[in-house]
């Protein structure tokens, strides 16, 4: 039979933003596959010019609900490198903990309620309340564990307001981190629930492999979401005040978005690229969950990247662990934040659940913005998401018009998109 | 007593206050007692055209989004306005400060004059519809969502508060953060979030809004006292989209 498709997904649901998917074939011959974005953009880097260095990151945390801790960090840490700021180890490591209550928040809240219900062929999580109600309870406990960890070291859900120039407003009590440390203990035996159950759905990801670039943070011994160099699996790292070499963004031929590439024509960033860079260095539970999905360095399967967040949400709990017992050995000591602003230009990355992030800011003497570039992991992955859609479909296009739209909204989420992060500066109009 | 028919929507904004609403865990579940979710494009599949009660998110930045709205507007009974951006604009209205063409080519360089780039000064719901009922903040507190919707689903009026930060902020016990030489927007904005950014150890950045009739006065006074002058309140006024105009309601 010839395959004929004619897909138009006008926003992609349950995914962070607004995204379209056009297909168009006839005579089992794809004529079109395009990944758009019609998101309204909002032009943060021309509005942060001229405000204080103070602002910043309460002004670039609104890019985004659900990275607004990571682009809290990324741009303190570029503020910090402008003005040759140094924070102390203490503040370094509370930090990290406050960054990992965000990784654990997004992937129970990706892998939970937004990707579960197509491995269980719902259209939301609210029937699975009713069909499976033990993994929603287990979702849930996750997603409210990230959750009140991110208010309780960053003041709120969302939006954090402690994190500043030079250190952090308010300091954790030692009483507070042993309760934390309590509440991390207890949610292990609600990782391997998570692990059990999607294992137990895994063999509904399709096995598509497509070989491309990944691109994460790399720090030697460790799996990094904080510190490090821009690392790739195809050439050597590059520090992080070189990002602009390393993400190049382009204007697409065939699409009106800015792409990134780097030593292909695209790279993958997120949970399966960092999984890719830094499987070596994966504490002991979260090595033993890796292996329970056979999920091997070098994987080339982009669906597998809800598995990679599930293995990562092990691993930011033990390094949290580590984190506090380290903390609370030294003790927490009082800390003034005493910031006098100069001129200076400066980058920084972090990891955000979904992928590298990057900011790089100017200051000048009074330390108000002149100049402000973003780079969003979402945006990185554009390029990337449609390769994979140019290789997927001829592969699948004779399964029927529902089952390609299916599996390519799959896809989609697969990258756990962060859409309104990305158009910042990327829109497409349609009709 | 059928239930209330709710669609949610959003325009530019980081889509932290649906955040906030997901956020809610199982006690989402409570609220779909008293109503009838039709269309969520962040957490469902399904899309509706018939409605009872619109939630917006986002602030208008393009003229599409201004027809979208009245067509939402036109279609829901009651259409209420959810956050900063949508309430008066948020950070999205930074880039009023500039002109338009310029904030193009600064972010997109030569390509930003493309059609498809074209922007228009942010825009507040209820610049161009008729907003019913503003839940404020930046991100919005979920706890005076599920109050509100539930005033909404059993047709009762909410009482949002019209005292400042301030009020919270000293029941708190709180030192106040004039002390600690800072810009504190808490005299001036709306209260209803308990004063949750000097309880963590920073200034109020006012993403409530006015409160109704500010005390202009006594905001001069604490800057004269600790020795700061209106445009540094100004220019933090500026972040959320509160200079613009006095909020009231």
């Amino acid at each position: 039979m010839a395959s004929k498709l004619d897909i138009n997904v006008h926003h992609v649901t349950r995914v962070e933003g607004h995204g379209n998917i056009v297909v168009r074939a006839s005579d089992g011959r794809v004529e079109r596959v395009e990944w758009q974005v019609p998101e309204a953009p909002r032009f943060f880097e021309a509005m942060v010019r001229g405000r204080s260095y103070e602002d910043i990151q309460t002004i670039v945390s609104r890019i985004c609900g659900i990275c607004s801790v990571t682009h809290s960090f990324a741009a303190i840490k570029a503020i910090e490198d402008a003005m040759g700021l140094q924070v102390s180890e203490q503040v370094d490591k509370i930090r990290m903990l406050l960054h990992y209550s965000e990784q654990l928040e997004s992937h129970a809240l990706h892998v939970g309620y937004l990707v579960a219900p197509d491995l269980l062929g719902q259209k939301s999580v609210v029937p699975l309340v009713a069909s499976h109600p033990d993994v929603v309870k287990t979702v849930i406990k996750l997603h409210r564990t990230g959750n009140q960890w991110m208010e309780d070291l960053g003041g709120r859900m969302t939006h954090p307001i402690t994190i500043k120039p030079g250190g952090l407003s308010k300091l954790p009590t030692e009483a507070y981190l042993r309760e934390l440390k309590a509440t991390l203990t207890g949610i292990v035996p609600d990782l391997k629930t998570l692990a059990s159950v999607v294992l137990s759905l895994a063999g509904k990801l399709p096995a598509f492999e497509r070989p491309t670039e990944y691109v994460g943070l790399v720090q030697p011994g460790h799996y990094s979401f904080y510190h490090g160099d821009i690392g790739t699996t195809d050439g050597k790292p590059l520090p992080v005040g070189q990002f602009e070499a390393a993400v190049n963004e382009y204007v697409s031929p065939q699409s009106t978005a800015k792409w990134c590439k780097w030593h292909r024509d695209a790279y993958m960033v997120g949970a399966l690229a960092r999984y890719n860079l830094n499987a070596d260095n994966l504490h002991p539970l979260a090595k033993e969950t890796a292996k329970l999905f056979n999920l091997k360095k070098g994987c080339t399967n982009p669906y597998m990247n809800s598995v990679a967040q599930v293995i990562e949400s092990v691993q930011v709990v033990e390094d949290s662990l580590l984190i506090i017992d380290d903390l609370l050995t030294r003790g927490i000591k009082p800390e003034t934040l005493k910031v006098t602003p100069r001129e200076g230009e400066g980058a920084g990355a972090v990891e955000a659940p979904r992928g590298i992030l990057f900011h790089r800011y100017s200051f000048d003497k009074k330390g108000n913005c002149v100049k402000a570039n973003c780079c969003i992991p979402t945006n990185q992955n554009h390029a990337n998401i449609q390769k994979d859609f140019e290789a997927l479909v001829p592969q699948i296009m004779d399964r029927g018009q529902d089952e390609v739209r299916l599996l390519m909204e799959m896809l989609v989420r697969a990258y756990d998109p962060c859409i309104s992060c990305s158009t910042h500066y990327l829109n497409v109009d349609f009709v | 007593m059928t239930k209330p028919r709710v669609a949610i929507f959003d325009f530019a904004c980081c889509e932290g206050c649906q955040l906030q609403i997901v956020n809610m865990e199982e006690e989402i579940l409570d609220l779909l007692t008293l109503v009838q979710p039709v269309e969520w494009r962040e957490a469902m599949s399904d899309q509706s055209e018939e409605y009872d009660i619109a939630i917006v998110e986002g602030s208008i930045t393009r003229p599409q989004d201004e027809e979208k709205l009245k067509t939402i507007r036109s279609r829901a009974k009651i259409l209420v306005a959810l956050g900063a951006c949508a309430t008066m604009g948020g950070v999205n209205k930074l880039k009023n400060n500039f002109e338009m063409d310029e904030v193009r080519s600064c972010v997109y360089g030569k390509d930003g004059t493309m059609p498809h780039l074209n922007t228009m000064p942010t825009k507040a719901l209820d610049e161009v519809v008729k907003v019913d009922l503003k839940i404020h903040g930046c991100p919005i507190n979920n706890k005076e969502f599920a109050y509100i919707v539930k005033c909404l689903a059993t047709g009762k009026q909410p009482v949002i508060p019209s005292y400042p930060v301030c009020v919270e902020c000293k029941q708190r016990g709180n030192v106040c953060r004039y002390e600690y030489n800072e810009v504190c927007l808490g005299p001036v904005t709306r209260a209803g979030c308990n004063a949750i950014c000097p309880s963590a150890g920073s200034w109020c950045f006012g993403c409530r809004g006015y409160v109704d009739d500010p005390n202009v006065q006594a905001a001069r006074e604490v800057m004269e006292h600790y020795g700061k002058t209106m445009d540094d309140l100004k220019s933090r006024l500026l972040l959320f989209g509160s200079k613009q105009e006095q909020t009231n309601g």
